[in-house]
């Protein structure tokens, strides 16, 4: 045992020191545990001045391996890999004991936690004397990156990197890109309207010479990791050539087949069966929906065939694969609207004038189904008074705790879309104003002073079961009023339900496509919530926008720019350091028997005919382990998990379970005389 | 009483990707559970060997508790497919020697379900109570140690060949 092993200690502050002896367990470390050449404690390890510490002590006492008990690997590890390399020791020659998120912060007894605190320094201990030195691979960032998502967020992502002089490939499953912001009249808190300000993007998005936009199109699957991923895209049969249509919409007008359009016009408004999603769509190149084109359903129509004056249409065009390779990929799926007939007590689906507000945002907007007028379902009478509930889905432990952060301006700024189309009078049931960010405040004193009446408490049911005759024909909102301390029935004629921001449906099922999970509120989960919330625990795979949060479209952009920004920096690198952590199977052990080939997804495994071994190829090997444990002839090494270091960590975890040599209890049934089968 | 209460030891093996990220969770979160048991990362479920888990219990831990990700959501597609395979023989094995197969746990946890991880510990660690000490080192014989090591190695190599 001639390793040299330097073991430190963090406080955290207090975030370790506060449950955990650090002192006790240093001096315990320092005088206990075999090949501990220095054992110290230290205030904040991953400052500057502790990673300062371990590099001296490298130097100056010839350290070969180091122990560092902190927070998770999953935060610190690269800091104090590179706190070795600084100090010339090869960085893989470190391990470190999770004391913070695996002890400190889960455990209430200070005597249980140091001495779980001990066990953990022990194992790294034990294991680390079986590190080897590893160098990480250096792989080519191939320069082109692949953006899930033509909402603001994937096309602010799109656009930072065409403009850098970086080539993207654009996904957008639905005709046209522009997601959820196309669909607004107006945007909070400035007013300003949507399309004006998302349009000119577009366009530029679907002119950039940079840029291959790819819409009507699904990813279907990625292989492949960091720097240099293959992505399989279904490019959707449009049953329009792309590049034949002029975009001038005389298939469109002539189209007999007219359907309610869920998507785009939330159910208000409606499309043919041929159609762009809306006039300024990028591309304009319309889609047929099989589902809804007469042709399809019984082989009669072909009229926009017959009319289209440059023969773009092909009703025999199928569904293409394409395959693209990128360097990185940046998902900005956005979200889906809470489905508000999950709160049946709010009447959605059942009474006439209850709507949500994406099917507000279209009737308020100037080119939507009403043409912009606010008007009950009927689609003439305006309404004398609406009420806007906030929170619907939100904030209630029966659908999703969190906040959607964006409803409270979104109410403030329908309600003054409402006073100045209509004049009429509006109330907002709220639970809390949360209008905390830039010009927020100010737009809700501005819509105090507009005259939007609002009402603290949360809505119990909107009703059409009047009580008094003033109720008689009118939507009856019974809501807790907590400032005034009584009930109150406010009879109205329009509800409009502030529906929860939610993950996309299919969020799940397009994560697990690039190896990325979801939280419980269904969100993508990003590296760190706080100092990388556009990174994600996959090397390359980065997330922007609403898809890893309710957010609004500032933040959104800000995302989108951010992950944009840091795709661009590794692009411009070149290359990417990849952990070495693969598998190596040992020709003069291996046998032959082939049990190792068919276990790895990847195929990294081939059998080499002539010498009668399995071999790894390292460029395919993701280093799972998944072969290593199963080789009878224990043939393969994963490293940095060898089956050496892991029997080092088990023993030393357990060095205070003395392994053999205590009596036998007698109080146990289940161990008697064992009988192998 | 409180005092002498039996505290198990529990060696975890869990995956980098989900559950480790899952412990680490509950961590963030500050959710307090037993402190019986010491985690070893490994970067996927499938890497554990049903060795590591005989050794550990060897060596005097009362139990062991594998946590990967849910079937489905394996960093590496579908290795945890595998641990299963594998865990269902070695239950087979630990009950051949004559150990409750309580002793050894596989569950799932994706990175978000830090609690749910926290009440799997705390839940095992009630259980081991109940079923006390395992003493392993001193309950069995050298040779049936043997025999049992023989037989997984065998099971396993079996149950290997015909995955996929
Ligand atoms: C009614 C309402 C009004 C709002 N008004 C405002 C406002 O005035 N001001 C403001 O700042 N914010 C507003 N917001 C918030 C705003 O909608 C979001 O901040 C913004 O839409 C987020 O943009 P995004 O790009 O992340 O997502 P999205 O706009 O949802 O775009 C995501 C895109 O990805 C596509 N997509 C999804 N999954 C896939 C897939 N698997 N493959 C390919 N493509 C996919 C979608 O089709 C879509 O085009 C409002 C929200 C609501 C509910
Ligand atoms: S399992 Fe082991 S012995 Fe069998 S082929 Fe693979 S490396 Fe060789
Ligand atoms: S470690 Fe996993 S990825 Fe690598 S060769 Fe073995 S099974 Fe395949
Ligand atoms: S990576 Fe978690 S089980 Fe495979």
């Amino acid at each position: 045992m001639a390793e040299r092993i330097g073991v430190y200690v963090c406080h955290c502050g207090s975030n370790i020191a506060g449950t955990v002896d650090v002192e006790e367990a240093t001096r315990w470390a320092g005088e206990n545990l075999p090949g501990v050449a220095i054992a110290r404690d230290y205030k904040f390890l991953c400052s500057s001045l502790g990673q300062a510490l371990i590099r001296d002590d490298i130097q100056e006492h010839g350290l070969t391996r180091v122990v560092v008990a902190a927070c998770s690997p999953h935060l610190h590890e690269k800091t104090f890999r590179r706190a070795c390399a600084n100090a010339g020791l090869n960085s893989f020659l470190l391990q470190m004991a999770n004391i913070r998120e695996h002890v400190s912060w889960v455990t209430r007894s200070k005597e249980a936690a140091t001495e779980k605190v001990k066990s953990l320094i022990a194992g790294a201990v034990a294991r680390v004397q079986h590190h080897r030195p590893l160098e990480p691979t250096p792989v080519p960032v191939n320069p082109h990156t692949l953006v899930i998502g033509g909402g603001i967020a994937g096309i602010q992502a799109a656009l930072e990197l065409a403009d850098a002089g970086y080539p993207v490939y654009l996904v957008e499953r639905e005709p046209s890109i522009g997601g959820h912001m196309a669909q607004f009249d107006k945007t909070f808190p400035t007013l300003d309207c949507a399309a004006c300000i998302l349009t000119p993007k577009m366009s530029e998005v679907g002119q950039h010479e940079h840029i291959k936009l790819l819409t009507w199109s699904e990813l279907e699957e990625v292989s492949g990791s960091i720097g240099n991923f293959k992505a399989r895209i279904r490019r959707k049969a449009r049953y329009v050539k792309e590049e034949t249509c002029t975009g001038c919409g005389l298939c469109i007008e002539k189209c007999p087949r007219k359907v309610v359009d869920e998507v785009f016009e939330a159910g208000m408004g409606y499309r043919k069966a041929i159609y762009t999603p809306f006039p300024q769509a990028v591309p304009k190149i319309p889609v047929i929906d099989p589902k809804s084109c007469i042709w399809f359903e019984r082989q009669r129509c072909r009229a926009c065939e017959k009319l289209c004056p440059t023969n773009a249409i092909d009703f025999d065009q199928q569904d293409e694969i394409l395959e693209v390779d990128v360097g990185n990929i940046i998902l900005a799926t956005g979200w889906d609207l809470f489905d508000c007939r999950r709160i049946p007590q709010y009447g959605y689906g059942r009474l006439a004038n209850v709507f949500t507000s994406l099917e507000f945002e279209r009737m308020c907007n100037a080119s939507g189904p009403t043409g912009g007028r606010v008007v009950l379902r009927d689609g003439v009478t305006e309404p004398e008074s609406v009420c806007i509930v906030h929170c619907v889905g939100s904030r209630d432990s029966h659908y999703n705790p969190y906040c959607s952060g964006i409803c409270c301006m979104l109410s403030l700024k329908m309600g003054h879309l409402i006073l100045e189309k209509t004049g009429a009078k509006v109330y907002a049931c709220y639970i809390d104003m949360r209008p905390n960010k830039k010009d927020y405040e100010e737009f809700y004193q501005r819509l105090l002073e507009e005259g939007m009446l609002f009402v603290r408490g949360k809505v119990a049911e909107v009703t059409d079961v009047a009580r008094t005759p003033p109720e008689e024909g009118k939507l009856i909102v019974q809501v807790e009023d907590t400032l005034l301390g009584k009930q109150r029935r406010i009879p109205v004629d329009m509800v409009v339900l502030m529906g929860a921001i939610e993950q996309r449906r299919d969020a799940r099922e397009t994560g697990l496509k690039v190896g990325i999970s979801c939280s419980m509120a269904g969100w993508f989960i990003e590296r760190h919530p706080k100092l990388d919330p556009i990174a994600t625990m996959t090397e390359g795979i980065f997330i922007a926008g609403a898809c890893q949060g309710p957010k609004d479209i500032p933040d959104a952009v800000a995302q989108g720019a951010a992950a944009a920004a840091r795709v661009a920096g590794m692009i411009s690198k070149g290359t990417v350091m990849i952990e070495p952590v693969v598998a190596t199977i040992d020709e003069e052990k291996c046998s032959g028997c082939r049990i190792c080939n068919n276990l790895c997804p990847f195929n990294a495994i081939d059998f080499l005919d002539d010498e009668k071994v399995s071999r790894v190829n390292a460029v395919l090997c993701k280093g799972c382990g998944t072969c290593v444990a199963a080789c009878p002839a224990a043939a393969i090494t994963g490293a940095h998990f060898s089956t050496e270091q892991v029997e080092a960590e088990i023993d030393g975890l357990l060095w205070d379970a003395g392994g053999d040599g205590e009596p036998a209890p007698t109080d146990q049934p289940e161990l008697a005389p064992a009988a192998t089968e | 009483m409180e005092r002498e209460r039996f505290e198990p030891r529990i060696i975890g093996f869990f995956c980098n990707w989900c559950s480790y990220r899952a412990a680490d969770g509950a961590g963030t979160a500050r959710v307090k559970y037993a402190p019986n048991v010491r985690v070893i990362r490994l970067m996927c479920s499938g890497r554990v060997d049903p060795s590591f888990v005989l050794k550990a219990l060897a060596s005097g831990a009362d139990g062991v508790l594998i946590a990967g990700c849910h079937p489905g959501e394996c960093h590496y597609i579908e290795q945890n497919y595998k641990t299963m395979r594998r865990y269902a023989m070695l239950t087979q094995t630990l009950r051949a020697l004559g150990i409750s197969e309580r002793r050894v746990r596989l569950v799932w946890a994706s990175a978000a379900e830090g609690t749910q991880l926290a009440a799997a510990v705390d839940e095992m660690v009630e259980d081991l109570r109940l079923l006390g000490p395992l003493h392993w080192s001193a309950n069995l014989r050298e040779e049936d140690h043997e025999a049992a090591f023989e037989h997984i190695l065998h099971e396993h190599e079996q149950a290997m060949e015909v995955t996929r």
